[in-house]
């Protein structure tokens, strides 16, 4: 058994959203509990605050609630990270609260998740938070979303209802193009299809949670590929598969690397290498490469690391590439491949999810950060906020007026930068579509942002080139 | 050459330590690309240790650009300062170590009845950030080792008096870390903070980094108290009661030796620790601190201190 655990398992980044009693951080002490995650402490804490509760039953929910403000309120009001594993893989877990600040939460949790676990009561079925939740995973591009239909128990282990449920999901995952939905009977007080499969669900042949969790490919696994080789009817698309339908790769610069007199040996003092982490695709060595927002062009001579130069390095990748050439690029630029990068944008058109107390008006000013740049901005337009309740079935039916956002509002926004930046759609490249926007005067994180071609709601060219 | 055509030149699937060693990297640059004058806590303890190691990597070939920073209680364990002087001289960076003991000596901090040093540390990190301006901190905290840790951003701001208000974090979104911050605040820096202990020990094991010996299991005199097994120091107050005698034990931490406990253990190997680890029933800081035991929220009552 401990061999199986040293074994070097993959990562899978997961967070989990939920309505006020659907369950949710039972569902996470479930999980915890049934990988076998939680130590003797840690229970035994927990047993005892339930028990000083006068609760007869451990608490499970009492191991994520972190805060003390949280605990003597008997709510979450943050993000918190759990980590656990099991011999198949390591995961990692944002658990976001869902009542109040509930945008912003589920923005965070989802901002970095391969996959969104979406607490559903069975006895009330899809209601208004279930479609925000959707929502939030479509225009956040989450790769896989499992929906945890809770509590089945308290319906004897009925079929209909769960049917009922998993058919309305369908539909709003359709109309939302999510590509990888799964609806799974669950009682997480119970244990039931959580980590273990469930003899009261003898009508479910599905996987349980935890299946989908260490199987679902992440982004850096090629989530993305692999779903568009489904879309083509490649049921089992093998690495090649994936690598082909990779398009190019994107490396923001985070720092120029030129040791001279700090030099760890003498023979590097007239090194020159771009440091980063690999946004995008794999880059290999002798691709072709443009520097945004020069545009200068040359090709990769090489890409290194302390363990050894790399012939090629994939997503997520951290590394230091040299170029053939002697081209100016600094923090701030980035590196792409030259098959298909696009133009720097002096203007770009945007979903922003807002997510200060102040409201955002046209013609605030504010500061973009995209990868490893800060560019000064000005709001041209607001064309629309988005009712994430969905009434319209889709996203883009679903735009009403707007002309400013309020705190957790997400908007279709323009803004004009002072500077180009290499800002792409972010529903082909996640990396180079999101930013962040930043108050200039006290440096507070404002709005999430994914930069969009075609903006819900709005007509004719959303990008403005250079 | 981006023509691929067999599955053999295509990426090996990132295992859980490749993937942890990049966002590290790419969080370190990061902090260091935005600052004016960034430190890296370092103690000597596996922690610190894997952070300056991956700090080395990030900045390959040239030497770590930041200066090192530790907050000595004057109770560390002599072979962990020793550990920690090599360490800085090998890389060749400089060190700045805020004492408290010279805070004692001369009346701006008192000895607490419990003779614990770890809340004594708070006033003397603080005033060594703004006395050599740093801007950027950069720390080895994890998330799970603790409730409140569980909830803090890898890129922390401050305020002027060091503290962490955790009712009003940023939200930190993708890998787009915002580090501005107004004058006098700081930002504190966690690469680690996705991080368990099984994966520091993997990384240790799989880096074949160096840490100080008290980690490995070694036969040493002990004494039991409130559960743990303390060692004779000059941090510690024996007391009659106390039965002295000698055992193999290993640390999981090695920070205030008054109040950082021994584990029984066999474990003399890196393989061996994992192994312990992957079994353990216990949590770390349960195991060894006996400072996070005083209340349930004792590490979030320090954190709002401007502790680490």
């Amino acid at each position: 058994m401990a061999t199986e655990i040293i074994a070097t398992p993959s990562l899978l980044r997961f967070a989990t959203a939920g309505s006020v009693d659907d369950g949710k951080s039972t569902l996470v002490g479930r999980l915890l509990h049934d990988t076998k995650s939680i130590l003797a402490d840690a229970y035994e804490a927990v047993a005892r605050v339930s028990h000083e509760r006068g609760s007869t039953e451990v608490d499970l929910a009492l191991l994520t609630d972190g805060l003390r403000a949280e605990r003597e309120q008997g709510i979450t009001i943050d993000v918190a990270y759990r980590y656990f594993s099991t011999p198949r893989r390591t995961f990692i877990l944002a658990d976001c609260p869902g009542h109040v600040q509930y945008t912003r939460n589920t923005v965070t949790g989802a901002s970095t998740a391969d996959a969104l676990v979406v607490l559903v009561d069975a006895r009330y079925g899809v209601v208004e938070q279930t479609r925000r939740h959707l929502a939030v995973a479509s225009l956040l591009r989450v790769p896989h979303v499992i929906v945890a239909v809770n509590k089945i128990d308290l319906l004897d282990y009925a079929e209909a209802p769960y049917r009922s449920i998993a058919r309305h999901v369908e539909s709003h995952a359709e109309a939302l193009g999510l590509p990888s939905v799964i609806s799974i009977p669950v009682s997480a007080l119970v244990g039931d299809n959580v980590a273990v499969r469930s003899e009261q669900t003898p009508w479910y042949d599905g996987p349980t949670v935890l299946d989908v969790l260490e199987t679902a490919p992440s982004i850096d696994e090629g989530a993305d590929a692999v779903a568009a080789a489904h879309r083509h009817g490649i049921a089992h698309p093998t690495a090649a598969d994936a690598a082909a339908a990779e398009p190019g790769w994107r490396l923001p610069v985070q720092l120029v690397l030129r040791p001279q007199d700090a030099a760890v040996d003498p023979a590097y003092r007239e090194y020159r290498g771009y440091a980063g982490q690999v946004a995008e695709g794999t880059l290999r060595v002798g691709d072709h490469v443009v520097v945004q927002p020069s545009g200068r062009r040359t090709t990769v001579a090489g890409i290194d690391t302390p363990d050894g130069p790399l012939e090629f390095a994939g997503p997520g990748r951290s590394v230091a590439v040299r170029l053939a050439d002697d081209v100016d690029v600094s923090r701030g630029d980035l590196l792409a491949s030259a098959s298909d990068a696009s133009g720097a944008v002096k203007a770009f058109a945007a979903h922003v999810a807002w997510l200060a107390e102040r409201p955002l008006r046209v013609r605030d000013r504010v500061l973009v950060q995209h990868g490893s740049a800060t560019v000064q901005a000005m709001v041209t337009s607001i064309d629309g906020v988005l009712d994430i309740g969905l009434p319209g079935g889709t996203l883009d039916a679903s735009i009403k007026e707007g002309h400013e956002l309020l705190l957790n509002d997400i908007g279709v926004v323009r803004l004009q930068l002072a500077a180009p930046l290499a800002i792409e759609d972010y529903g082909h490249r996640r990396r180079t579509g999101a930013f962040v926007l930043i108050d200039p005067q006290d440096g507070a994180t404002l709005a999430a942002g994914t930069a969009r071609d075609k903006a819900l709601g709005v007509t004719g060219d959303a990008y403005v080139s250079i | 050459m981006t023509d691929v055509t067999t599955a053999t030149v295509a990426p090996p699937r990132p295992t859980t330590l490749d993937t942890l060693e990049s966002e590290g990297i790419h969080i370190i640059r990061e902090a260091v690309g935005g600052a004016r004058k960034p430190a890296l806590l370092f103690s000597g303890g596996k922690d610190s240790v894997v952070v300056l190691h991956l700090a080395a990597k990030a900045f390959w070939p040239a030497r770590v650009p930041v200066e090192l920073l530790h907050v000595d209680t004057g109770h560390n364990f002599q072979e962990v300062l020793d550990f920690r002087d090599r360490t800085v001289e090998r890389l060749g960076l400089r060190l700045q170590v805020a004492s408290v003991q010279d805070y004692i000596d001369d009346g701006r901090l008192r000895e607490r009845p419990d003779g614990t040093r770890n809340p004594l540390q708070t006033v003397p990190l603080l005033d060594a950030i703004a006395g050599h301006g740093y801007d950027v901190v950069l720390g080895g905290a994890r998330r799970d080792e603790e409730k409140a840790r569980a909830k803090e951003r890898v890129v922390s701001l401050r305020d002027e008096f060091g503290q962490w208000d955790p009712r009003n974090q940023r939200p930190e979104l993708w890998n787009l870390y915002n580090s501005r911050h107004l004058p006098g605040q700081h930002v504190r820096v966690f690469p680690l903070s996705n991080w368990t202990e099984l994966d520091v020990w993997r990384y240790i094991e799989r880096e074949g980094i160096e840490l100080p010996g008290l980690y490995y299991a070694h036969e040493r005199e002990v004494f039991q108290r409130d559960g743990m097994w303390l060692t004779p120091h000059h941090s510690v107050r024996v007391r009659e009661t106390d039965t002295i005698e000698t055992r193999v034990v290993r640390y999981r931490t090695v920070g205030d030796a008054s109040c950082t406990g021994a584990v029984e253990s066999s474990a003399a190997t890196v393989d061996e620790v994992i192994a312990e680890v992957a079994a353990t029933r216990i949590t770390e800081r349960g195991a060894t601190r006996a400072d996070d035991r005083l209340t349930e929220a004792a590490m979030e009552d320090r954190k709002k201190e401007g502790y680490f």
